[in-house]
């Protein structure tokens, strides 16, 4: 699994090229890679924008108007959810629940988190990514600017951010672990 | 309440640097591990067994019981489960984020009282930031030899790995999520024959806890047994941390003890209702659970019995709170959406059911109801829980399938003429909730 996230940041998306590859790697068919890759909804198998906004529609978020804002979304993007917009700038999805639902409702930009978004914040999230092109995004930056009512305090500021649509985590393994099995 | 806080009271007093391992070890982090090295295993799974501490996943099951279970062929595997996902759920996210080494001190625990020497942190996809700050921690756990060869200057070894899903609910299925550190699809196995204690990872026995029930380990073995086994309610023992959501003046997560009422956890932990508005229903347990109603349940006790008694579950601690302006069949929709979309596709009732399900609930809300459907979707339950017995008889490999049918029984049993008004109006019957901030 980590290398399919790596074969996504290498591209921006999950292709056949880069499951083709894994497969070589790994020593399995492309067959069983995309068995894989399909069961997961974070590997994008479509092209995908730089900037992937997944805005979350599940009930506690529902309760508190996440489907106002993902509307808003829409309308601001005119990029109905699913969609990538034809610049491949950004790709809109509504998605089940992100662990936030303290800070109901919740919206990811390529994995990195703002809580408490009301639709107005959402046009300008929207407009700011259109605009400013950020070349990483990070959550405690667009938690200030467009955010409210966190699940809990976040603490200090960190400034690691996603680069692209795929979470901003190095892929392969940690310090001291070379002896995977 | 006088329940001290256990697994939050670092975060709580040190909001800024909680997670540092200088914060850490100034607060009295890090004494356990050389404890339990020189402790058998045998008096670890006791000391645990007897804390009565409970797993904080969703099944409540006894952490010492399911140590005992390890069989004896090494080498066993351990994987913390931080997979949250169940809609609700927010808890093992601030546990991650705010004090990822008191988790680590657990993992380090359990890992030396199983005798494992290869640990995994199975953390969600779509939690990269909790991701960076525990693969921080880890480095600096590393650094002064807490892991890594040779721990706690013995001649223990302990390897931890983080891996990240790619988001799929069923992952935090213990079998499933296995699979998906096999690289697989995450699907579950059948258990019978093989449970993960006597076959799991690798086909090693394998250990597989929640964050929070890792996270207490420190301060189990801190208080000892008996003091542990103190807080909280006599026959549910600990502290939990439950996660309020939806309309309620304050939410977020807190360490509450078993045995308070859930008057007081909605009126006086959650501070109200948004608006002042009634009540109308609450989620005791994550999405998967039987839902609540204040006429029959608010002055209920919070323990896993007296929850099983009334037909539902404490699960993963989530709270979800509906006040009356909700219309229920959008509520039970969108959980049913989330079971129909998250399931795995393996087993037949829940693949298909769940799916049936969304549809006819969504008919309903669209004002396209019929008479029958309320039967209809009764019908489709049965198929995937026989009898719509509690706890569920399954049909199915792992309890999902079953989950899904939670809000068809709520609207059976307490919404019943709402459905109908649904079907006669052919249109929902309340406004939309205006949103308070």
């Amino acid at each position: 699994m980590p290398l399919l996230y790596l074969a996504m940041a290498e591209e921006g998306h999950l292709s056949s090229e880069g499951m083709e590859e894994v497969a070589r790697w790994v020593e399995v068919t492309p067959a069983q890679v995309q068995a894989v890759a399909s069961f997961y909804t974070m590997y994008k198998r479509e092209r995908t924008g730089r900037y992937l906004i997944s805005c979350c529609t599940s009930i506690s978020c529902m309760l508190l108007g996440g489907d106002d804002v993902l509307h808003a979304i829409e309308d601001e993007s005119g990029v109905p959810h699913g969609e990538t917009d034809e610049k491949g700038l950004l790709t809109v999805e509504h998605v089940e629940c992100l662990g936030a639902c303290g800070g109901a409702p919740a919206v990811q930009v390529n994995y990195e988190l703002i809580e408490g978004v009301t639709p107005d914040r959402a046009r300008d999230l929207v407009r700011w990514l259109s605009g400013a092109r950020p070349a990483v995004v990070n959550t405690d930056e667009m938690q200030e600017l467009f955010g409210g009512v966190r699940s809990f305090d976040w603490g200090p500021k960190e400034g690691v951010g996603a680069i692209g649509p795929y979470p901003a985590f190095q892929p392969l393994g940690t310090v001291g672990s070379e002896e995977l099995p | 309440m006088t329940t001290p806080l256990v697994v939050t009271r670092r975060m709580i007093d040190h909001p800024t640097d909680s997670h540092t391992i200088e914060r850490y070890e100034a607060t009295g982090g890090y004494q356990q591990p050389p404890r339990a090295l020189g402790m058998t295993r045998d008096e670890l799974v006791e000391t645990v067994k007897d804390s009565g501490l409970a797993g904080r996943g969703g099944a409540g099951f006894s952490t010492g019981l399911k140590w005992s279970f390890l069989a004896p062929s090494r080498p066993a595997y351990l994987v913390v489960n931080a997979d949250e996902s169940e809609p609700g759920t927010f808890k093992d996210r601030q546990l991650l984020e705010r004090d990822p080494h008191q988790m680590l001190e657990g993992l380090i625990i359990t890992g030396v009282a199983n005798e494992v020497h290869h640990a995994f942190i199975y953390i969600r996809g779509e939690y990269p930031k909790p991701a960076r700050r525990v693969q921080a921690a880890i480095d600096d756990a590393y650094a002064r030899r807490y892991l890594g060869k040779g721990i706690f200057g013995t001649d223990y070894d302990l390897e931890v790995t983080v891996h990240l899903g790619a988001g799929a609910y069923i992952c935090g299925e213990e079998t499933a999520l296995i699979n998906s550190l096999e690289g697989l699809r995450g699907e579950p196995r059948l258990k019978p024959p093989y449970f993960p204690a006597a076959k799991g990872l690798y086909m090693q026995p394998t250990i597989v806890n929640n964050v929070e029930t890792i996270s207490a380990l420190p301060h189990l073995l801190e208080m000892g047994a008996e003091a542990f086994s103190r807080l909280g309610h006599p026959l549910d023992t600990g502290t939990f941390m439950t996660s309020i959501s939806g309309h309620v003046n304050h939410p977020g997560n807190y360490e509450i003890p078993h045995g308070i009422t859930w008057r007081q956890l909605i009126y006086e932990v959650a501070g109200g209702i948004r608006g002042d508005r009634e009540l109308k229903a609450w989620i005791p347990g994550g999405a998967s659970a039987p839902w609540f109603v204040p006429a029959v349940h608010l002055d209920q006790q919070i323990t896993k019995d007296v929850c099983a008694e009334a037909g539902s579950m404490l699960g993963s601690g989530a709270v979800i709170v509906m006040d009356e302006t909700t219309c229920v069949i959008r509520a039970a929709e969108r959980i049913v959406r989330f079971f129909a979309h998250e399931s795995c596709g393996q087993c037949t009732p829940c693949r298909e059911g769940t799916t049936w399900l969304e549809m006819v609930l969504r008919r309903l809300e669209t004002g396209q109801g019929r008479p029958i459907d309320l039967d209809l979707m009764l019908d489709v339950s049965d198929g995937i829980s026989i009898g719509l017995a509690w706890p569920p008889r399954m049909t199915t490999i792992c309890p999902l399938g079953p989950s899904a049918v939670s809000p068809i029984i709520a609207l059976r049993d307490f919404f019943r003429e709402e459905v109908m008004e649904h079907v006669e109006l052919g249109r929902c019957p309340l406004e939309r909730a205006e949103v308070v901030a």
